[in-house]
């Protein structure tokens, strides 16, 4: 009896833990030869990833890669249990900024300043401002990859018109639009917000427009009380006053991204407007009908606040994906992945696969490319967003530490609530990010 | 009952015994013992999940007993614990005795009442998040305004659901178990009940309850011991929020440790759950009285 009672506890304690450990010894690093590569499934970049290995095994037979796709939050998981555990792949599929620095503090991840140094071609065709996010202390531990995606701000054109108004030019317009759209029943601004993420790209612009940029480096560099800069606090009161108004769409605590749904309001005219990653033109292109080709879909960059410090050409979001080298992987795998890094990332094939999904390739020169696209508009729209800002931000979540990153979620989420003030929520984070 | 549970074995079988236990202890051993020893030292360590694991004292433990989001989680736990027993204990007596009678069709409901536990945690989580949607769900597809609440994105009705789709879940489960306690009551006791002219409802009271302590100690258990480790299903349904407003103890420990990759605290949570489980568990057998392993049946 004291036996099975104990072994029903044990488990229960035990289980989430030793079954997510447990889970990473299926599959290791490719000692059988030939590299292995993770990376997300989820159609249409799937495609693209794939298509690229597929094109390097063709022309490298004697060096193939083993490539297995995951789902974009069990992949986050997996990842990390697998690096800790010395099963990483050779190739790891990433983010770049905080998560890279704990692998390279760890000493997981190949140093590819010195390949970067001999190959200059290859990172002279690339975006410059992608090397950033690759970079910890001066050295390059990443291969910038695929597309660079800003956040923008969409809006739905005949929802616009509908109403008789235009497209916000400062944050009073914003705050002025959001009682007339509640008046005909639209929600101003669709939101997933039980994603998080989605709702700390409202702050990201808020901070640089209203403190530019450095609010955010202070707190990049662990500087004291970083967040309670009046500035930072000024940028969260102005969020908590867009709530307070019915700024989001109803029921938006437990809107998840993942499911589309914020996208979905959107484009069936349920919501104005939706502040989101690039990304979102081809799933609204994919989903939305008529919607994206009959023009109905509007786009510009986050309006600027009056008064406020930060440029207004400035942009935030993923720069690049990043592609890292475990420093666990045997000499015939790191060489196979460094051949596909200098002659299977984004070649032409690859950038064309992209362009097509509506992204805009980190290749340079790719402008006559993009031209020519059934989607030119909002792909030159893009390159220019992301080529011309002055400083193109991280995504806050990417650029911190995981464990001050998850800090930042849930504070963000409870800031959304209302139920902490911005104060509360600044000296949770100062704990949080202070060195 | 007794002359039953005191029968000695053969010799030659006495010998055999404790082998037969062997592939429980074994895997016993592998999947909980030794996992709650590495957790217990991990707890003490300062660790990424990626580097080295570094020993570090009782920072974990500091860093988690000063946290104000423990005592939180803990509250929370709690919450769901007793407010969803209070929830199924009841239906689950009152349906396990409906369908331990032999009247027609009870079986028939039996079997279509079983059916919310052959389903997934993760699936009716999707499920109900689905129809729960406050602008594509149940309530704004029917145009019902009462049901197009934000379910979810409340914190109070946030619990409520939570609470409800536990309950909705697993009251199958424990009506089972009630029904078979139901069964095992000798009909005698309620054949001299009528003669005495008691009631059905005074039946209920006086012979079906107080026989049904010990099922009710055991359900019980399950329930309590069980809610303390709701996972999935909150996971998938709320993740925790809106804020922290579902965020148990187990979720807690799953987004320190493999969200924000703080592996010592993460372990201290776990260790704090083998200890608050095995607390309740004791203290529920307490409840049941000493010699809660006697029989409870005729003749005993």
């Amino acid at each position: 009896m004291a036996l099975s009672r104990r072994t029903l506890l044990g488990l229960a304690a035990g289980v989430p833990l030793s079954a997510a450990l447990a889970a990473c010894g299926s599959s290791g690093p490719g000692r059988d030869g030939g590299a292995t590569y993770w990376y997300l499934s989820g159609q249409p970049q799937e495609g693209a990833r794939a298509g690229a290995v597929d094109t390097f095994n063709k022309a490298h037979p004697q060096g193939r890669i083993k490539d297995t796709t995951f789902q974009n939050d069990a992949y986050k998981t997996k990842i990390k249990t697998a690096i800790g555990a010395g099963q990483a792949p050779t190739i790891i599929w990433g983010w770049g900024g905080g998560t890279l620095r704990s692998y390279v503090e760890a000493g997981q991840v190949e140093d590819l300043t010195s390949w970067f140094g001999e190959h200059s071609d290859v990172r002279k065709g690339l975006f410059p401002s992608s090397f950033g996010a690759a970079t910890v202390d001066g050295r390059i531990y990443a291969m910038p990859c695929e597309v660079v995606q800003p956040i923008i701000l969409y809006y739905n054109r005949r929802v616009f018109d509908q109403v008789g108004v235009k497209p916000p030019q400062s944050w009073g317009d914003v705050m002025a639009l959001v009682p007339r759209f509640n008046a005909k029943g639209i929600a101003p601004f669709s939101l997933g917000g039980q994603s998080r993420w989605t709702s700390m790209m409202w702050l990201e612009f808020l901070f640089d427009r209203i403190g530019g940029p450095e609010v955010f480096q202070a707190i990049m560099e662990g500087e004291k009380n970083a967040w309670s800069h009046p500035d930072a606090i000024a940028a969260l009161t102005k969020l908590q006053e867009l709530v307070k108004a019915d700024g989001f769409v109803k029921g938006f605590s437990s809107i998840t991204a993942d499911s589309n749904a914020d996208q979905a309001l959107l484009y069936r005219g349920k919501a104005a407007m939706m502040l989101h990653g690039a990304w979102s033109y081809g799933i609204q292109q994919a989903d939305g009908g008529d919607f994206v080709p009959s023009g109905g879909l509007g786009y510009m960059n986050f309006p600027p606040v009056d008064g406020g410090k930060g440029d207004p050409g400035n942009t935030v979001g993923n720069p690049a994906q990043y592609l890292s080298i475990s420093s666990k992987a045997g000499a015939e795998e790191k060489r196979t992945a460094k051949e596909f890094f200098a002659s299977g990332v984004l070649q032409e094939d690859e950038t064309k696969r992209w362009i097509d999904n509506g992204s805009v390739p980190i290749r340079l020169g790719t402008e006559k490319l993009l031209a020519a696209s059934k989607n030119a508009d909002f792909l030159q729209f893009t390159y220019d967003l992301a080529s011309k800002a002055e400083v193109f931000g991280q995504s806050w979540d990417q650029a911190l530490r995981p464990a001050a990153a998850e800090t930042l979620l849930s504070n963000i989420a409870k800031l959304f609530q209302l139920s902490v003030s911005p104060q509360q929520f600044a000296s949770a984070l100062n704990a949080a990010t202070a060195k | 009952m007794t002359s039953l549970t005191r029968h000695r074995p053969h010799r030659g079988s006495r010998a055999f015994l404790p082998w037969l236990a062997m592939p429980a202890l074994v895997v016993f051993v592998g999947f909980a013992v030794i996992p709650l020893v590495g957790v217990f030292a991990l707890s003490f360590t300062t660790w990424d999940g990626i580097g080295a694991i570094h020993p570090s004292g009782f920072t974990s433990w500091r860093a988690v007993l000063t946290d104000p989001g423990l005592p939180h989680a803990l509250g929370v736990t709690f919450l769901v614990m007793t407010v969803s027993w209070a929830v199924q204990t009841p239906l689950s007596i009152l349906l396990g005795t409906l369908l331990a009678g032999r009247q027609r069709y009870r079986a028939v409901l039996g079997v279509v009442y079983f059916v919310p536990l052959m389903l997934s945690s993760a699936a009716i989580a999707i499920a109900y998040k689905a129809l729960l949607d406050p602008n594509f769900g149940l309530g704004a597809g029917l145009r019902i305004p009462v049901l197009s609440q934000d379910w979810l994105g409340r914190p109070g009705l946030a619990f409520g659901v939570v609470v409800f789709i536990v309950s909705w879940q697993f009251v199958p489960f424990h009506s089972l178990i009630y029904q078979g306690g139901v069964q095992q009551i000798p009909k005698s006791l309620y054949e001299a009940a009528q003669m005495d002219g008691a009631g059905r409802i005074r039946q209920f009271f006086s012979i079906t309850l107080p026989q049904l302590r010990y099922t009710i100690i055991t359900s019980s258990t399950l329930m309590v011991v069980g809610s303390l480790t709701f996972f999935d299903l909150i996971f998938v349904l709320t993740e925790g929020g809106p804020g922290d407003a579902t965020r148990v103890l187990a979720l807690d420990m799953y987004k320190r440790g493999f969200q924000a990759s703080l592996m010592g605290p993460a372990s201290a949570i776990a260790v704090i759950l083998v200890l608050v489980g095995l607390a309740l568990a004791l203290l529920l057998r307490r409840l049941g009285g000493r010699d809660a392993g006697a029989s409870q049946l005729e003749g005993a």
